[in-house]
């Protein structure tokens, strides 16, 4: 059974969002997602001061299987990314909700957040 | 409904994702598709590849059956107990498989074909049948394994001491590369699909249960689909329906070479549409590429060569080079770099002449 910290929110897309204390939000992918796709080889993260409104296409993760896009989860700018994944996108592998973090983004309405799922509806979806 | 492999609950019982390929339910990795692709470089990795379709061709029409069905010529083997890789081909010279036809006796030989075309090879090996004394017997049921890696010789010859017997070990271990054994009606034959040494072998259910866990039992890394795709890309062997498939000829998919047009008597199927366009200068060309920017190359990908455009017909990601690499079909041409279009971006290549790694050796330039 994967990972789900009940701490965080989540997408029906298999990612992850955390609130830090100043509001950013913080993006990856979850632990249930990283399994499905099989050893990482390549992540595409997006440029800092990109703006994304939710559901556009802001990240790109490669497994040996194929590629997968990366949604944003609510709309915002990109402040940061995680720079270690592009030499490392096993990190994602080995700690999908630490190391393997894949961007940084400040929320444009920071209600939104409170629209994605928590990890009790996160789990019932993947036990659908 | 998908058809299972004797080993099935073998490989439920090691962890394995199993996936749907071609209607049979099979394993595309025990936890890690890379792990296992270093494992069969580096030591022995062994695969089950039971889907693979099986006919058996006897009768004393079986020698000329089959070089009126097949693009390669079967008396290559000569006298040889052996394999012979060959496309079989619609009379419109497209390839309907690829396969590999043993020869065990004058008058017996087994034809080795994939899993997704079992049908329409079936039915046009029934259809050339005909003209010819010759049965045909398809095989269910059955343990093919591959065993690969530069120890693979050594585990499975042990093994098969254990297994079957002394005999066969010995007749297994004295195989020369491409040749078989039918030592005690098993066949096995040095070959396989991975670029190393090794072997597969075609076993009844009860024994390949036996065979595939003894080999784990020594130590044989348990591999699945995924290892077998990247392993059998970077050694730069065609997968039928990727790299070639019935909308080409194997002229146009790097194959030429399987084609035996001596001697001109010979009428293969689809022989005459091939010399209709044997020498035609717009023959795309079959080469390897080498990303060199960010991404990962992936089939359908279109490419950008001096000489025009060409398509990615396999891609992924190369464990031993670290680097992503991919066949493609390309314009004819002098040139070593091009671009491939990832995500509307032009991504440089470098154009390379396959395999990119054989025998755990690097043999391209990957800088």
């Amino acid at each position: 059974m994967s990972e789900i910290p009940t701490e965080l929110k989540f997408t029906s897309e298999h990612e992850w969002v955390r609130v830090e204390d100043d509001g950013a939000v913080v993006v990856g992918i979850t632990d249930y997602a990283q399994e499905q796709l099989g050893d990482l080889v390549f992540v595409e993260t997006p440029e800092a001061g990109a703006s994304f409104v939710a559901g556009d296409v802001c990240a790109v993760v490669e497994s040996v299987k194929a590629a997968s896009d990366i949604y944003a989860p609510v709309a915002g700018a990109v402040v940061s990314v995680n720079e270690a994944l592009q030499d490392s996108p096993e990190l994602i592998s080995d700690d999908p909700y630490g190391a393997g973090w894949l961007f940084r983004m400040t929320p444009e309405d920071p209600a939104e957040w409170e629209d994605l799922l928590d990890s009790d509806q996160y789990g019932e979806l993947l036990e659908s | 409904m998908s058809q299972a492999t004797p080993l099935r609950d073998a490989h439920r019982a090691l962890g394995a994702r199993m996936v749907d390929f071609a209607g049979w339910e099979l394993p595309l990795h025990y936890g890690s598709q890379v792990s296992e692709h270093h494992a069969a470089r580096a030591a022995a990795g062994v695969f089950d590849v039971s889907h693979l379709a099986l006919t058996e061709v006897s009768g004393r029409g079986a020698r000329a059956f089959l070089r009126r069905l097949l693009a390669n010529d079967i008396d290559r083997l000569g006298e040889r107990m052996a394999g012979l890789y060959t496309c079989m081909l619609e009379e419109s010279g497209c390839v309907l498989d690829d396969l590999i036809a043993y020869r065990l006796a004058n008058d017996h030989y087994r034809v080795v074909s994939n899993a997704a075309t079992a049908e329409p090879v079936r039915a046009q090996m029934r259809g050339v049948a005909r003209a010819f004394p010759v049965r045909l017997q398809a095989q269910e049921g059955h343990v093919t394994l591959a065993v690969q890696g530069p120890q693979a010789m050594e585990l499975g010859t042990a093994v098969a001491g254990s297994v079957i017997g002394p005999r066969y070990a010995a007749a297994l271990a004295a195989l020369k590369t491409f040749n078989a054994t039918n030592e005690q009606g098993i066949l096995s034959a040095r070959t396989g699909y991975t670029g190393e040494d090794g072997f597969e072998i075609y076993l009844d259910a009860a024994m390949g249960r036996a065979f595939w866990q003894a080999l784990i039992d020594a130590g044989a890394a348990p591999c699945g689909l995924g290892a077998r795709d990247t392993l059998r890309m970077e050694a730069g062997l065609s997968l039928y329906g990727q790299d070639m498939d019935a909308t080409v000829t194997p002229l146009h998919c790097g194959l030429k070479w399987t084609v035996a047009m001596d001697p001109p008597q010979r009428n293969f199927v689809g022989r005459r549409a091939l010399e209709a366009v044997w020498e035609d200068p717009q023959l795309p060309s079959c080469r390897g590429l080498v990303l060199k920017g960010r991404g990962i190359l992936r089939a359908g990908q279109q490419v950008l060569t001096p000489y025009g455009e060409g398509m990615v017909t396999s891609g992924g990601y190369s464990p031993t080079m670290s680097a992503s690499i991919g066949l493609a079909r390309l314009p004819k041409g002098r040139y070593a770099e091009c671009e491939v279009e990832i995500r509307g971006a032009g991504v440089p290549c470098a154009v390379v002449k396959p395999p990119f790694v054989r025998r755990n050796r690097i043999l391209v330039d990957s800088e």
